[in-house]
């Protein structure tokens, strides 16, 4: 099968969407400009026309209010942030219009609206181009958020997204862009609100979000070389959060790290604790652990960044201490640097 | 033979819309008399916002629009409630609007002659997402019909204190929208009004916006005259009076040969449906419990 990356995978969802459905538009600030939103919509444009993939005003409320009203008079809608920090701007839409839609008509209105979103991080985007804040909008009944990981992941899930009869949030790390992986050329959705066993294992669980499973791996990498074997969960969906496969996964390993790219104090991580205490409570072998954003605004320099965010040897000096396992020497070890793939400017 | 009298509305009306006019009229001030009326009963349980005074504007847009769907070119709101034939409403000032202007973009796409009609009053001038549909219509070159419905009130604030330019229609002239403003109670010249604008969004191919003074009769919220509160005169409300809609409708039509036994069975006919719908209600039995937790998403049948 031939290897795709994430960007080309969400593109290519796209593409397909647009092919089969005349009513799926992409639309948002910058849109059909020269980067394409790291070349994700690139081609739309020529292909489907202006009237489907177009620039707007920068005015993220109207334009997202400007989706809903599109939505529920028939069309598909794709709006593109750049940046969420930029969505922001759009909460009154987003939790007192669009999440309220479907349930002020008794469940029988369809708003079938996508939003996708990127999550910056490095080289200087500082704290208003790299936020997550997913837990934010899956704190809100009657939104869907969907952070996917791997470019097939991507392609299947951003599908299910626009075929779905419900608002969508997609988020998007900018890392995650280059990764690469097999993935299939026919159109093919996967369902919102199922997990992935990212990689099998027996003796610890990592559930991850985002480029946190790509932390969660490198970990596992290094700690299977000492024999510890750990098992990670991406639930892929955490509006709504099927915790079937975490609770499973914590039931056969008795220990759980949550590893969210986002802050902790009120945030998505505190919800996968919730339920692993309340559904494995007997079963834990040690507290749950969590891993994420220090609690401060994203700083800008570099060596203040590396503090603030989590990384894979966070997650091996946790997994060594809840499993009473001493310090591992990690002065060889190779972990991720995005400067070999990113030199700017955005 | 003698006509019976619905066949002879049914004539006068098919030329002329001021009947219709005034059944609309009518059947909003007497559906807020009733709710008044019961309102203390403390069944209802839920603010009211009542619009007394204020009948004509929406009575001319909407008419204008349903008619303006016969000859195929009206009324977004049979979208996504098309038995409701209304988009939504929102208790969050000015949240709406893009919604319309969305539902513009949907109707444009798809080539249906349609436009979306917004509503807001004088205080979504104050909201930057008004601003910010206004512009998007405009670049966009969108089939919508903006109306405020201007009373000068925004709560009990008046707008000296809230509005930093003077006159509404001069700036919003400055965008590339057609814009049309009236002081009228007259529903009849409204409508006429209304009728241009909507024309004009065929003929330009741009937005246009309705500017329309009105008068509040009472509270902001609840069912209650508030003279009393200090912020504005009971002189005030009789100068306004004085082109009370509805009466002024009701005399054009006794002028115009329609007689008051006529008059009063059209509108006996409205109470009667008004007292109907309230058995109704109060007939209707509430939600069984387990209906929380339906239709927070799409449900498919």
């Amino acid at each position: 099968m031939r290897r795709i990356n994430f960007g080309e995978a969400i593109r290519e969802a796209l593409w397909q969407e647009m092919e089969r459905d005349p009513q799926v538009f992409v639309y948002g600030v910058t849109v059909p400009a020269h980067s394409k939103i790291f070349g994700t919509v690139a081609g739309l444009a020529e292909r489907f026309g202006p009237e489907r993939c177009f620039d707007t005003p920068i005015s993220e409320e109207a334009m997202t209010g400007f989706g809903l009203g599109a939505a529920i008079n028939g069309m598909r809608p794709v709006h593109i942030h750049i940046r969420i920090d930029f969505l922001l701007l759009a909460m009154n839409q987003l939790v007192n219009m669009i999440s309220t839609y479907s349930y002020s008509h008794g469940g029988n209105v369809k708003v079938p609206l996508v939003i996708r979103a990127v999550v910056g991080r490095g080289w200087g985007q500082g704290y208003q181009h790299s936020k997550s804040v997913h837990a934010l909008f899956a704190h809100i009944p009657g939104l869907k958020v969907v952070l996917p990981t791997t470019p097939k992941d991507a392609k299947g899930l951003l599908t299910a997204a626009i075929r779905d009869e419900n608002p969508v949030l997609f988020l998007e790390h900018r890392w995650l862009y280059w990764a690469e992986e097999e993935v299939p050329e026919e159109p093919f959705s996967i369902p919102l609100g199922e997990g992935n066993i990212l990689r099998q294992g027996n003796d610890l669980t990592v559930v991850a979000t985002s480029w946190m499973n790509v932390e969660a791996l490198k970990a596992a990498e290094v700690l299977e070389k000492r024999g510890v074997s750990l098992e990670i969960v991406d639930p892929r969906t955490i509006a709504p959060f099927d915790d079937r496969l975490v609770i499973q996964s914590v039931e056969k390993t008795g220990h759980c790290i949550v590893a969210d790219n986002d802050w902790l104090d009120c945030g998505f991580s505190a919800e996968v604790a919730a339920r692993v205490s309340e559904k494995c409570f007997g079963r834990l072998k040690s507290p749950v652990k969590r891993i994420g954003f220090a609690p401060t605004p994203c700083p800008t320099v570099r060596c203040l960044e590396n503090e603030f965010y989590p990384n894979a040897e966070e997650i091996i000096r946790t997994a060594e201490e809840k499993l009473g396992l001493p310090p591992i020497d990690l002065t060889k070890e190779d972990f991720y640097s995005h400067e070999r793939k990113f030199k700017g400017p955005f | 033979m003698k006509k019976s009298v619905t066949e002879t509305l049914k004539n006068k009306t098919e030329n002329r819309p001021g009947l219709d006019l005034y059944r609309k009229l009518y059947l909003i001030r007497q559906a807020e008399r009733l709710i008044i009326r019961h309102y203390p009963e403390d069944q209802m349980k839920t603010p009211m916002h009542m619009s007394m005074g204020q009948e004509a504007t929406a009575t001319a847009v909407c008419h204008a629009l349903v008619t303006g769907s016969a000859s195929g070119r009206a009324g977004s709101m049979h979208l996504a409630a098309p038995d409701k034939g209304l988009l939504c409403t929102s208790a969050v000032v000015a949240s709406s609007i893009p919604l319309a202007v969305g539902a513009a973009f949907a109707n444009k796409r798809k080539g249906n002659g349609r436009i979306a009609c917004a509503f807001f009053g004088d205080g979504a001038l104050e909201e930057g997402v008004f601003w910010e549909s206004l512009n998007a219509a405009s670049v966009m070159k969108l089939p919508v019909l903006f109306v405020c419905e201007d009373n000068g009130l925004a709560i009990h604030t008046k707008q000296d204190v809230r509005q930093g330019f003077k006159s509404i229609t001069e700036v919003v002239r400055n965008f590339e929208c057609s814009t049309f403003q009236s002081d009228s109670t007259d529903v009849e010249v409204l409508y006429r009004l209304v009728r241009q604008a909507v024309e004009a969004i065929g003929s330009e191919g741009r937005p246009s916006f309705l500017h329309l003074k009105c008068y509040r009769y009472l509270d902001h919220i609840g069912i209650q005259e508030d003279f009393d509160l200090g912020y504005r005169s009971k002189e005030e409300f009789e100068e306004w009076f004085k082109r009370d809609t509805i009466a002024l409708q009701r005399k054009r039509l006794l002028s115009q040969g329609w007689s008051e036994a006529e008059l009063a069975e059209e509108e006996e006919k409205i109470n009667r449906h008004l007292e109907k719908s309230l058995r109704n209600a109060q007939a209707a039995p509430f939600p069984p419990s387990e209906d929380l937790h339906r239709g927070v998403f799409y449900e498919t049948h």
